[in-house]
């Protein structure tokens, strides 16, 4: 249990939550968040957006009943949360570029943090949101709202590529990338329960064989992905 | 002095509270959170004698008050469970159950024996092995197998003879809360030689993707699990626990220690918990230690005293 210390709309229906504590986690990471007792009854996966000596952030887009729940919560109030759960992003060498599509975006502003050189690529369906953060930490900043983001991206300028959202967005960049010397890693996701690798709730096919989003992931290389296997979700 | 200890076929479980197959993997991932040695006991994921690589899509989805999973037994198999897992899982000083499944009655039987023989042969290094055998002949998200041999009785009393036939170790057969006639199928059991049963698995159940216009599962059903199973699957263990006069080993939907005093009361020997582990990765711990509040309140000294009063 951790108390909220701010729950606000950027655009409607995109919270950034803050809550108060002293949190571990890295870049690419997620936490397992609840609100209420008994309902609804699995936490849900959520990436950490920041996280400071006495806070932690996320930024959530309200979809269905748990995110709803979490988007009355007010500051004061309480929400569980464990956490930090998956592999996260690695650590690179070289130039790179974070490439965030919609709420895709929401991961990447710890790796923007991280990586002060990195080239920063958001796209957005309608309206953009959460460009500031970006932009007050990296070193340039392309903001697309309707279309493609993935056209101003030349994977041949970077080592590595770090990239987050909508499965065509990250498809298109696997393609654009393929013969290029770039290392693209992608967040994935999918349905989960207990977060930790236990249920074999939320495997996915790769060509490694099975792998837990949650454990394994949520971060893989994209030669690992199998994008079919994305698309079913 | 309170206990909470219970013995189940000779085998000791310092308290009733046991994590369910396919909930707790093979103890690993909550051992970094809690330490698996205050539970009763554990029962590692479903094995079947070969790997099995699950089912395709998507595979949990939530409902009110539930959830439905359609994992479809992915496992390492038998020879890779014994080999990679056990060390750890018998490192712990808890009971340790081992959940077999198979898609004929063939697969059921070998990996019946082969877990059987390495535990004798643990025993002769002076090594703990598996304590128990938990035979699944109700897991309704394999399309072969699986189910089929828990709803019919007498199609169930083949796997079951024939596996008492290769195992000395204790053994629990879990029951389908899709049988036709659970009680029937229970009473089976102990004419088989069984040395208890536990229930129950999942309800086959379903979730349609109204914008899709289809299943959201890949293989149409899935099974239900949690809160709202408990009253069905009290009701089952309360008809079983009268029928039978083995150890009867209760789940469904149990999240809190007032749902454990009711299967006890019902007249189980002991409870697994299973989606509850979801909800509250804390879950076990949880409920070791407010059982034990829970008696020292209501000055139960030992669970034999509320067990089975319904
Ligand atoms: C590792 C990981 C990190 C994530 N990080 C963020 C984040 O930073 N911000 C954010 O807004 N969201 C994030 N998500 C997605 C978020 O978990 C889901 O939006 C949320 O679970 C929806 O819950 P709900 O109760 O509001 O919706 P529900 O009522 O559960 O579902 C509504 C709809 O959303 C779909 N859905 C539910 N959960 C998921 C999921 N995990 N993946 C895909 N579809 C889902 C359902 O199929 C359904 O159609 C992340 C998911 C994962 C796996
Ligand atoms: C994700 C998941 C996986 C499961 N896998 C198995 C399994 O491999 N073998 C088995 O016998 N039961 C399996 N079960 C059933 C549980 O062990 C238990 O019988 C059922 O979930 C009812 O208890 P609950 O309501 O407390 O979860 C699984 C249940 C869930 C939710
Ligand atoms: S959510 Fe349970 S294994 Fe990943």
């Amino acid at each position: 249990m951790a108390n909220v210390i701010s729950n606000v709309a950027l655009v409607p229906g995109i919270y950034v939550m803050k809550i108060e504590g002293n949190f571990r986690g890295r870049m690419g990471q997620f936490y397992m968040l609840r609100s209420g007792r008994n309902y609804p009854l699995l936490p849900r996966p959520i990436s950490i957006y920041d996280i400071g000596e006495d806070y932690i952030s996320f930024l959530y887009r309200v979809v269905g009943e748990g995110t709803s729940l979490f988007s009355q919560l007010q500051p004061g109030q309480e929400i569980q949360l464990e956490g930090p759960f998956g592999n996260g992003f690695p650590q690179v060498e070289g130039s790179l570029a974070l490439v965030g599509g919609g709420m895709g975006t929401a991961p990447l502003l710890l790796a923007a943090k991280h990586y002060p050189h990195a080239h920063v690529y958001l796209g957005f369906v309608q309206q953009a949101f959460g460009v500031e953060a970006f932009e007050a930490v990296a070193a340039s900043v392309q903001v697309k709202v309707g279309g493609s983001i993935i056209e101003q991206v030349d994977p041949a300028h970077y080592v590595n590529m770090f990239s987050c959202g909508p499965t065509p967005m990250l498809q298109a960049l696997a393609m654009k990338t393929e013969g290029t010397s770039s290392r693209l890693y992608i967040s994935t996701e999918r349905h989960m329960a207990c977060g930790i690798g236990a249920c074999l709730g939320c495997t996915m096919r790769t060509r490694e064989g099975n792998r837990r989003v949650c454990k394994e992931g949520p971060v893989f290389p994209v030669e690992e992905v199998e994008f079919d296997d994305l698309h079913g979700v | 002095m309170i206990s909470m200890a219970c013995n189940i076929a000779g085998v000791a479980f310092k308290n009733p509270i046991i994590m369910a197959s396919g909930t707790f993997g093979f103890g690993r991932e909550y051992a970094e959170f809690y330490s698996p040695e205050l539970l009763g006991g554990i029962v590692g994921k479903g094995l079947t004698l070969h790997p099995k690589a699950g089912n395709m899509g998507s595979r949990i989805h939530e409902t009110a008050s539930g959830m439905l999973n359609s994992v479809g037994l992915e496992n390492p198999g038998v020879a890779a469970f014994l080999k990679d897992e056990l060390d750890d899982m018998t490192r712990w000083n808890t009971a340790v159950i081992a959940n077999v499944g198979g898609s004929n009655l063939e697969e059921y039987v070998q990996a019946a024996a082969m877990i059987t023989e390495n535990a004798q042969k643990r025993r002769t290094m002076n090594r703990r092995g598996v304590d128990m055998l938990e035979l699944n002949i109700s897991c309704p998200n394999v399309k072969q197998g699986g189910m089929q041999f828990g709803i019919q009785t007498e199609v169930a009393r083949d796997v079951v003879r024939q596996v008492r036939n290769v195992t000395a170790l204790p053994l629990v057969v879990k029951l389908s809360p899709n049988a036709e006639n659970i009680t029937q199928m229970a009473v089976m059991c102990e004419e088989e030689g069984a040395d208890g049963v536990s229930l129950i698995n999942t309800f086959s159940a379903m979730k349609i993707d109204i914008r899709r216009r289809r299943s959201v599962f890949a293989n149409t059903y899935a099974g239900l699990s949690g809160p709202a199973i408990k009253p069905i699957a009290l009701r089952m263990v309360h008809q079983v626990a009268q029928a039978v006069s083995i150890p009867v080993i209760g789940m469904g939907g149990i999240s809190s220690v007032e749902d454990i005093i009711e299967f006890i009361m019902a007249g189980a020997a002991a409870i697994q918990v299973g989606t509850y582990n979801f909800v509250h990765l804390h879950a076990g711990s949880e409920l070791v230690y407010g059982l034990e509040q829970w008696m020292q309140r209501e000055k139960v000294q030992s669970l034999d005293e509320i067990r089975g009063i319904l």
